[in-house]
């Protein structure tokens, strides 16, 4: 069970991932999915500097997740996937199944999102995608902690 | 424009607000300290907030931890705005000595607030 959570979360790299789920999960690295971050050198020193030394950080952008999905899967650490949006969870998925589950774990306000719980705020058509992904087989829970109850995507709508 | 450097803390919950109160009730200065909170934010949102702290003004940003959504919001704006410094791990002796040396340059009073937080943690 190598990658034991894909998760979407616009503060990527916090207190709530590195702390709370991976302490949890025992977690040995986390891959954060963004092309912005992916794509700058100083971005990946910021986001270095603010993991504890015992989890590896690596990067990626969605050509290289896809590539390289299949032998995270084949390690032998627990691992995160980590996006910031919903889009770009679900163009991995796309593009590089299986993703079993999908963890919401901070989504907040933008123009076009209303409020679903207090972490989670989406537009109609992020709510959409994440439907159509769970019609295809991945389960979309909401959940900031693993110390918190799993959210359904349906009570969400 | 001020002079003086413009201290702003930048913290999970309401962690900031309440050094600030509690800065401001020990030292009897206030309007000086911006509390700024991660409270229900994204990135963007965050660093919009710090940036209406900060108002371009040269200052010290004070946030609770070396990473997480508050410490790159810090960061993030200390790149793009000049004469904006981050210091990590803020408490009250760091925030009160910043109160009064508030004259120096944005990188000595950096400098200065992360040695004096740092003298206060110890081990009696």
């Amino acid at each position: 069970m190598p990658i034991v959570l894909y998760r979407v979360d616009d503060r990527l790299v916090h207190g709530q991932v590195v702390i709370g789920w991976g302490k949890r999960l025992n977690i040995g690295f986390i891959v954060l999915l963004d092309d912005t971050v992916y794509g700058s050198d100083w971005e990946r020193d910021l986001y270095r500097m603010g993991t504890p030394p015992e989890i590896e950080l690596r990067f990626a952008d969605l050509a290289e997740a896809t590539r390289r999905h299949a032998a995270w899967r084949a390690e032998p650490a627990n691992g995160i996937v980590l996006t910031a949006d919903v889009a770009t969870m679900a163009a991995f998925r796309q593009a590089a199944p299986p993703v079993e589950r999908i963890n919401l774990g901070g989504i907040h306000h933008k123009p076009g999102r209303t409020p679903r719980l207090p972490y989670v705020y989406l537009s109609d058509e992020e709510f959409r995608t994440l439907e159509g992904l769970q019609q295809a087989g991945t389960v979309v829970t909401a959940q900031d902690l693993p110390t918190t109850p799993a959210v359904p995507l349906e009570a969400l709508r | 424009m001020s002079d003086a450097l413009r201290g702003v803390v930048v913290a999970h919950g309401g962690l900031a607000l309440a050094l600030v109160q509690e800065a401001e009730r020990i030292s009897g200065q206030t309007g000086v300290l911006r509390a700024v909170s991660n409270e229900g934010g994204g990135r963007e949102e965050i660093e919009g907030r710090v940036a209406a702290a900060v108002a371009g003004e040269p200052s010290v940003v004070f946030v609770d931890m070396p990473c997480g959504s508050c410490f790159f919001a810090a960061m993030h704006l200390a790149r793009q705005v000049d004469g904006v410094r981050v210091v990590t791990g803020v408490n009250l002796p760091m925030l009160l000595d910043f109160l009064n040396n508030r004259t120096l340059p944005p990188d000595e009073g950096a400098a200065r607030a992360a040695v004096k937080g740092s003298d206060a943690i110890r081990k009696p």
